[in-house]
């Protein structure tokens, strides 16, 4: 056996990178319940990918067959129900631990330096996360997959001059058809998932390289013993991998019971209207997408002229904050800025700032380490107006992706708007209010 | 201060009277339970003797509803089987798709999915909804589903019955030339059904006939349910398991980190 390892050793460095990154890799010993999250998002890749793999033996990405392939799947294909299942409700799951391991990051600053990158990848992961997820979700060809994707698509609409060639680029077809079908297949099975592994294992390699945060917010590098080892720091195997297989099992628990006893888990998991096939002549009533993407939905349909009248308020606003506070080249900066976004909030259609909206409440996430500015990275430390803050971020959050399930129009809509003013303040008042909060002293070493 | 109040009323009232407008018809309970094999078996054989005539279930197989549901294939053959050939063929309907879309305006739907799609109380009520409607093309409407193309199918089961409206009067203020003028209006509220011709079976028996029915469409709708539970305790069960001896493992290991 040694001889062998020997053997390989000569020729790759497998001893090396199992010490570098398992049995000799230091990980914080203080980890608590937010830190299972990462393996768990492994977990699910895995499973997406390996259940991916044999619903695609009997998956038929045509127009004419999709609908009953999927039904035969679920009928005739032994053991095709839990496969399916294991699927749909799988891409579920890995949101909710992906928005779970993103809580953990604004809970502990695991986004500030050095974790910069880290972060940064993580969050192409989950934009990317979500394109695999749209593009599998028209593959069964049921009818809220199909007006899904149509709604979604002509959003590319509203850009101006080279829109509707966009939307149509990306259709095939003037409108969602065979061949949209197709080419979502390819990259729903092979395009975004290769993407999406490269960039896990970029995801880890980075990690690895600067270590993991934990639940104080200090780095436990800093304090090191005569040989080197972080005093605060076990081996990640077998300290972590053990607790982490309790922690995968309690999941699995989970998630097996939604998997065998509510898969549809009342309409959230599985929509009703998705049991109907497509149908181009028959809008379903309401146009939902699956929970995931309804907090993101429903910034789009609240942008509406009333929303861009008091974003133009609140950039006029801002203007005159900066004419009076700030001085020299700053203000000058600043004033343009406004003047720039006041023209263009005069310019662009209310169709248009929605979209811009919801991509920029995305594309937000990758500047959240150099938006905060606390002394102190975890939440333990801060004071109260970051717990504040966050506490309403994750509030409208919720509310806006319950409102993104239900109709657009009185007393939701208004809810919307203010909740998807919330949303932005949560990100572009963060340098302000994590400036002037109050910290606590943060210790040198991990607490328990 | 009182005209504040009539402007109050003037704007929440119509809103009221909007939203009690656009409901729903109530839908009924039905109990559901896929261990009945015999409620399960005679939902079957409603379905292909009345239902199958029109409408396909055609992701399912004959011999898969035998397999299911405790039936022989020598008796799949003998009473089931009027539509197809082999028992392992998929559930087509006796009419062809086009005649039908001439007789009925619309081609009628699969069935295989319906009980997913709307719900088991839905295809309940549905059911049991239908009523006369001599301005209707098929002489028939349904309370459920306003203006179906379906007629009454099983007419001579449950008979034939009429609904019978109420009228809902709503009053409302309404501010004309400076003066509040109370306004009336009524609507036509669906109340009850009367039979007025009695069919073979009583109410109940044909409440009882629909539940078998129903209780089947949902089998047909997912016919891995009746195995998907007896599996996922097993699967729970093994990681409860599976649970125990890695958290024991877990604390051995953690023992010396302080």
């Amino acid at each position: 056996m040694e001889k062998l390892l020997a053997w390989i050793d000569d020729r790759f460095p497998l001893t090396k990178v199992w010490e570098e990154h398992a049995s000799k890799y230091y990980a914080p010993k203080n980890f608590n319940f937010w830190y299972y999250f990462g393996i768990l998002a492994t977990v699910m890749l895995v499973l997406q990918i390996f259940t991916g793999i044999f619903l695609t033996m009997h998956y038929k990405p045509d127009t004419a067959l999709a609908f009953a392939s999927v039904e035969y799947i679920m009928r005739d294909v032994s053991w095709g129900w839990l496969i399916r299942y294991l699927h749909s409700t799988g891409s579920s799951f890995f949101f909710i631990v992906v928005y779970l391991h993103m809580y953990r990051a604004l809970l502990y600053g695991s986004h500030r330096q050095p974790r910069e990158l880290l972060w940064i990848i993580g969050v192409v992961i989950f934009i990317a996360l979500m394109a695999e997820a749209f593009m599998g979700y028209l593959l069964p060809w049921g009818n809220m997959s199909y007006w899904g994707a149509q709604v979604i698509i002509s959003l590319f609409d509203a850009i101006p001059f080279v829109g509707p060639a966009l939307a149509e680029w990306i259709r095939g077809d003037f409108v969602v058809g065979d061949a949209t079908l197709n080419r979502f297949f390819a990259f729903h099975v092979i395009a975004v998932p290769l993407v999406l592994v490269v960039l896990v294992f970029v995801h880890i390699v980075a990690l690895h390289k600067v270590g993991s945060n934990n639940p104080d917010g200090i780095e436990i590098k800093k304090k090191k013993d005569a040989n080197g080892i972080p005093l605060d720091g076990i081996p990640f195997h077998p300290y972590y991998t053990v607790k982490d297989l309790v922690g995968v099992i309690v999941f699995l628990m989970v998630f097996s019971a939604v998997v065998f006893f509510a898969p549809e888990l009342g309409g959230w998991f599985l929509e009703h209207d998705n049991f109907v096939p497509a149908n181009i002549l028959q809008t379903p009533p309401e146009i939902v997408p699956l929970w995931y993407f309804t907090p993101f939905y429903s910034i789009l349909r609240a942008t509406n002229t009333d929303l861009v009248l008091a974003l133009r308020g609140i950039v006029v606003l801002a203007a005159l904050v900066a004419l009076f506070k700030a001085r020299g080249l700053s203000r000058l900066v600043a004033l343009g800025m406004a003047g720039a976004l006041l023209a263009a909030l005069f310019m662009l259609d209310a169709k248009v700032w929605g979209v811009l909206l919801m991509v920029g409440s995305l594309l937000l996430f990758f500047f959240l380490p150099w938006l905060d500015r606390s002394p102190a990275k975890s939440i333990r430390y801060r004071g109260w107006m970051y717990k504040l803050a966050l506490a309403v971020l994750v509030l409208s959050f919720f509310i806006l992706g319950y409102l993104g399930t239900r109709p657009a129009a009185g007393p939701n809509l208004i809810i919307a708007q203010v909740c998807t003013l919330l949303y932005f303040a949560f990100f572009l008042f963060m340098p302000w209010y994590t400036s002037i909060d109050k910290t606590r002293p943060v210790p040198e070493r991990v607490t328990k | 201060m009182k005209n504040i109040f009539f402007i109050l009323l003037c704007v929440v009232l119509p809103g009221t009277v909007f939203a009690s407008g656009g409901e729903h018809a109530r839908l009924d309970a039905v109990h559901i339970d896929l261990n009945d094999k015999e409620s399960l078996q005679r939902g079957a054989r409603t379905f292909v003797n009345y239902c199958l005539s029109c409408h396909s279930a055609s992701y399912m197989r004959y011999s898969r509803l035998g397999e299911d549901l405790g039936i022989r294939d020598e008796l799949v053959k003998e009473n089931l089987l009027f539509a197809a050939d082999k028992p392992g063929e998929l559930m087509k309907a006796v009419m062809p798709r086009d005649d039908a879309r001439q007789w009925f305006g619309t081609a009628p739907p699969d069935l295989s999915l319906v009980a997913r799609a709307r719900g088991p109380e839905w295809f309940y009520t549905y059911m049991r909804s239908f009523y006369r409607e001599d301005k209707s093309p098929s002489g028939w409407d349904n309370t459920v589903f306003q203006h179906v193309a379906m007629p009454h199918v099983l007419y001579e089961w449950q008979g034939e019955q009429r609904a019978v409206h109420r009228t809902v009067k709503h009053e409302s203020v309404v501010v004309k030339d400076g003066k509040t003028v109370k306004k009336l209006s009524e609507e036509k509220v669906f109340d009850h059904f009367e039979i007025e011709k009695p069919g073979r079976m009583s109410t109940s028996q044909y409440d009882a006939a629909m539940r078998d029915l129903t209780n089947f469409m949902v089998y047909l709708g997912e016919p891995a349910k009746l195995v998907r539970y007896r599996v996922g305790v097993f699967v729970l069960a093994f990681l409860a398991i599976f649970l125990v001896v890695a958290w024991l493992l877990k604390k051995e290991y953690w023992k010396d980190v302080h």
